[in-house]
């Protein structure tokens, strides 16, 4: 609406949405690093956000945090702001903003998939949505992820002598896929990179379960063989993967559903593992929002614009600076 | 059709090439119709004639909204993958094994074929879905080549590779002959090898830098490479047909080698376009490919020849273990036996040392040649790209530097990087485009590349984005012609890209009056 921009910024009083620059006072969705960044003065966010932030960045990574408890209430002037779950990963919030009568909400990344990781999703009803679009193409139909994970457990199975190291991002998507293997009877204990230790024991912390995890260490190289082991999707192509046994390289993401997509990234196997939601989803979601104007961030904007418009909604693109596509989830 | 499917699926994701053929020897382990079906299909031999990529466009469009469709296709970069992940999912049906599949798709009628092939959709799993796409349209591009897959059954079967290759052309689906031979309850299938088609000798890009320094230049003997289309003319007194170089055979549309040659022989050499054997240049050839007939009129416009290089029967006998040495004798005797306007013999050129041959290479004849090949003189005649006998020596390539204008994404390997771009030249104050390349660059160029136009993007259209001014490439192109379909007046052979040129601004670039005087255009 009228109040906010186009950079998710409220001039009005000062206020930003998951602002990629230091900022006086911003609003974060969850902790992935291309929301929540370093150095605001005031960071509004629930208090699991807040704990990863800490994690990631150290305790003084901003000047003052406000933990709001899903639902509650914070207000700047006749700006009235809730959090709601968004069920994209642990602590992750939908921003509902209320100013004279007029409902807004902002997304963030979320999904509308069962999640045993997270609070799941919650749909808010409003008259302006800013949807995330990161999986806006009618392709995008995530699967059941258990038969994903099914996959992965029978690939184990069949390749006694390989190691299988999956790519996923070290906060959220790890543990999801830990948590999966969990709810799938896989109780072996999970190898992990060293960057996912932190947040793993987090999770542990916060009663996720992830079962049974170890960091990787300079073993004999052996010792891996009919293991599973997780690390970000950056390790996969380093040195670092050089030193397992014939290692499997696989990669638990949305973008997986494209063959040719994860060739490209060296992926033998692809797992169709989202915590974004899929192209239905999206639309589920825009219908039951009973939102009229609908705005478009991150990701495939351009289909999900026309769907809107075919519809009688009011729609259009939203870029926020620094974000290009398919550099995120 | 789950089990080959999946092979596929699993071919198309593993890099190894130890891995795909542990993949393809785990389903050819049986030889029945399916793996029948499954090798005629890895090895491009079958082909639906009124499924192509239109039709298939044609049915997705019913089941959903085109402009998504289109957006889904740009994004993915791949036909038979975007219909196999957008169609509309039903309950599957009972999974068919693939010869049933293949042969129900063969009994369709024409007029039922898009209700039909649309059920049959329907009915498969995504992956299936993607794979019939693939069969139907052809051209798997799953990085298996035929060469691997012969390599599988032969180390499977214990046979040697070069046995089936030697067969090959003449075995037909559903290779009930080559089956029951690899299963050891025949002989080696008999095959009338005068009358097949001999995969060609192919020549490795020399390296000019470690192969000069470890060849002795004494063993060699050198032709110009011809820009024309390879072909193989097989003579008999019976018959006279002529093959391309995949084994395609395209007798019906050069009646006048048909009706002219003489004599009993095999002979490898270069389709070119000419008169009295002076060719004149691939833009001519162009006008008689891809035709299957060729009128009066185009035969007197456009008349063409076979410059020899090789010969492999000469009066039923099997030259091919023979050096290439002798082989030149016998060719040489057979032009003389059956003199017609229709086939001279590339010329060998005399060299002692590899520096004296560079000059050859980069002046000849302007224009119409590409370059040398450099073969040993003692080599047999070896199907395929063997390492070691025949190399190509390619002239430098002419070079201009133009500003890139327009940028689309790429497909298949480089589907959702921005790696097509449209150069262009001055014309006064505007930038008139040249010509459009997708390769040359290095992996980091493009990454390079892709960036800067998604942070400068000033027009889009359709998949289509039009970019800021700013980038210089150095455009490598074999050669350059007037057209009259190209608003430039110019279309390029072969162009790539081969260097950015961060170091020149945008106003020293060419003006297209220059440009074609420097290229002799005008």
């Amino acid at each position: 609406m009228d109040f906010i921009n186009h950079q998710l910024f409220i001039k009005d009083i000062n206020v930003h949405i998951d602002p990629i620059l230091p900022k006086k006072t911003a609003i974060i969705t969850h902790g992935h690093a291309d929301h929540a960044r370093f150095g605001h003065d005031h960071v509004i966010a629930t208090r699991q956000t807040i704990d990863i932030m800490k994690i990631r960045y150290g305790d003084k990574c901003a000047k003052k945090f406000t933990s709001l408890k899903y639902g509650q209430k914070y207000s700047i002037k006749n700006y009235d702001f809730t959090l709601h779950p968004a069920g994209h990963i642990l602590g992750s919030a939908q921003v509902l903003i209320e100013k004279n009568n007029h409902r807004l909400v902002i997304t963030g990344d979320y999904k509308v998939g069962k999640d045993e990781t997270c609070k799941n999703f919650k749909l808010v009803k409003c008259d302006t949505l800013i949807t995330e679009a990161t999986f806006g193409l009618p392709i995008f139909q995530h699967p059941d992820p258990k038969d994903e994970i099914q996959k992965l457990i029978r690939s184990v199975k069949i390749n006694k002598h390989n190691c299988h190291i999956v790519g996923a991002y070290a906060l959220g998507k790890a543990q999801r896929v830990m948590n999966l293997l969990r709810q799938q009877k896989y109780n072996e204990t999970i190898y992990i990179h060293g960057s996912l230790e932190k947040l793993c024991q987090y999770y542990l912390k916060e009663k996720i379960n992830i079962g049974k995890f170890e960091k990787v260490s300079s073993k004999d190289k052996n010792f891996y063989e009919g293991k599973i082991i997780i690390a970000p999707p950056s390790a996969l192509k380093d040195r670092w993967s050089r030193r397992f046994p014939n290692p499997i390289i696989c990669m638990a993401s949305g973008w997986m559903t494209v063959k040719q997509r994860a060739k490209q990234q060296g992926i033998e196997l692809p797992l169709v593992i989202s915590d974004h939601s899929d192209w239905n989803e999206l639309l589920d979601t825009i219908k039951k929002s009973k939102a009229k104007n609908i705005l478009i961030t991150h990701g495939q904007e351009d289909a999900l614009v026309y769907y809107c418009k075919k519809q009688n909604l009011v729609s259009k693109p939203l870029s926020i600076q620094g974000r290009s596509d398919e550099e995120i989830e | 059709m789950k089990k080959f499917s999946s092979l596929l699926h699993n071919l198309i994701l593993t890099p190894s090439r130890n891995t795909k053929i542990k993949l393809l020897q785990d389903y050819f382990k049986i030889l029945d119709i399916n793996r029948a079906y499954a090798l005629a299909i890895l090895s491009n031999q079958l082909s639906f004639q009124f499924i192509k990529a239109s039709k298939l466009r044609e049915l997705v469009y019913k089941q959903v909204d085109q402009h998504l469709f289109d957006y889904s296709y740009d994004y993915v970069g791949d036909l038979a993958e975007t219909i196999s992940l957008i169609w509309p999912t039903k309950k599957e049906g009972k999974s068919q094994n693939l010869s049933t599949l293949i042969e129900n798709i063969k009994k369709i009628k024409k007029s039922e074929i898009n209700t039909e092939f649309s059920k049959i959709l329907s009915e498969l799993s995504n992956n299936e879905r993607w794979t019939l796409i693939k069969i139907c349209t052809g051209g798997l591009r799953i990085g298996v080549s035929e060469r691997l897959v012969k390599t599988a059954l032969a180390d499977l079967y214990n046979k040697s590779v070069n046995e089936i290759e030697e067969i090959w052309h003449g075995l037909e689906f559903p290779y009930q002959n080559l089956f029951q031979w690899l299963k050891n309850e025949t002989s080696k299938p008999k095959i009338d090898f005068k009358k097949l088609f001999h995969p060609m000798m192919l020549a490795n890009p020399i390296d000019e830098e470690k192969d000069f320094k470890r060849l002795d230049a004494n063993e060699f003997q050198a032709e110009y490479k011809w820009d024309g289309i390879r072909v193989q003319l097989m003579v008999s007194s019976k018959s006279v047909s002529l093959y391309s170089r995949t084994g395609d055979n395209i007798s019906s549309a050069f009646p006048e080698i048909i009706k002219t040659t003489k004599g009993d022989a095999v002979i490898d050499g270069e389709l070119l376009v000419g008169r009295n054997f002076k060719p004149s240049g691939f833009n001519d050839l162009q006008q008689r490919l891809n035709r299957k007939k060729a009128s009066k009129d185009l035969q007197n416009k456009f008349p063409v020849f076979i410059r020899a290089y090789d010969i492999l029967f000469y009066k039923g006998k099997d030259l091919r273990k023979f050096s290439l040495l002798e082989r030149r004798k016998y060719l040489e005797k057979f032009q003389k036996e059956n003199k017609t306007n229709q086939i001279d013999l590339s010329s060998i050129i005399n060299f002692s040392t590899w520096k004296e041959l560079t000059k050859y290479k980069n002046n000849f004849h302007d224009d119409l040649n590409e370059g040398v090949m450099i073969k040993l003189k003692n080599s047999e005649y070896l199907p395929g790209r063997k390492k070691g006998y025949w190399y190509k020596w390619k002239k430098n390539p002419k070079l201009v530097d133009a500003i890139l204008m327009y940028a689309q994404r790429g497909h298949g390997k480089r589907s959702s990087y921005y790696s097509d771009f449209t150069f262009g030249v001055w014309k006064e104050s505007e930038l008139v485009p040249i010509g459009k390349a997708y390769s040359g660059y290095t992996d980091k160029e493009l990454l390079v590349l892709d960036k800067f136009i998604r942070n400068n993007t000033i027009n889009k259209f359709g998949p289509v984005r039009e970019v800021k001014k700013e980038i210089i490439l150095e455009v490598a192109f074999d050669d350059v012609f007037p057209s009259t379909r190209h608003k430039s007046g110019v279309a390029m052979r072969f162009p790539r890209i081969h260097r950015i040129r961060w170091d020149k601004p945008i106003n020293e670039v060419l003006t297209i009056s220059e440009f074609k005087k420097e290229f002799k255009l005008s």
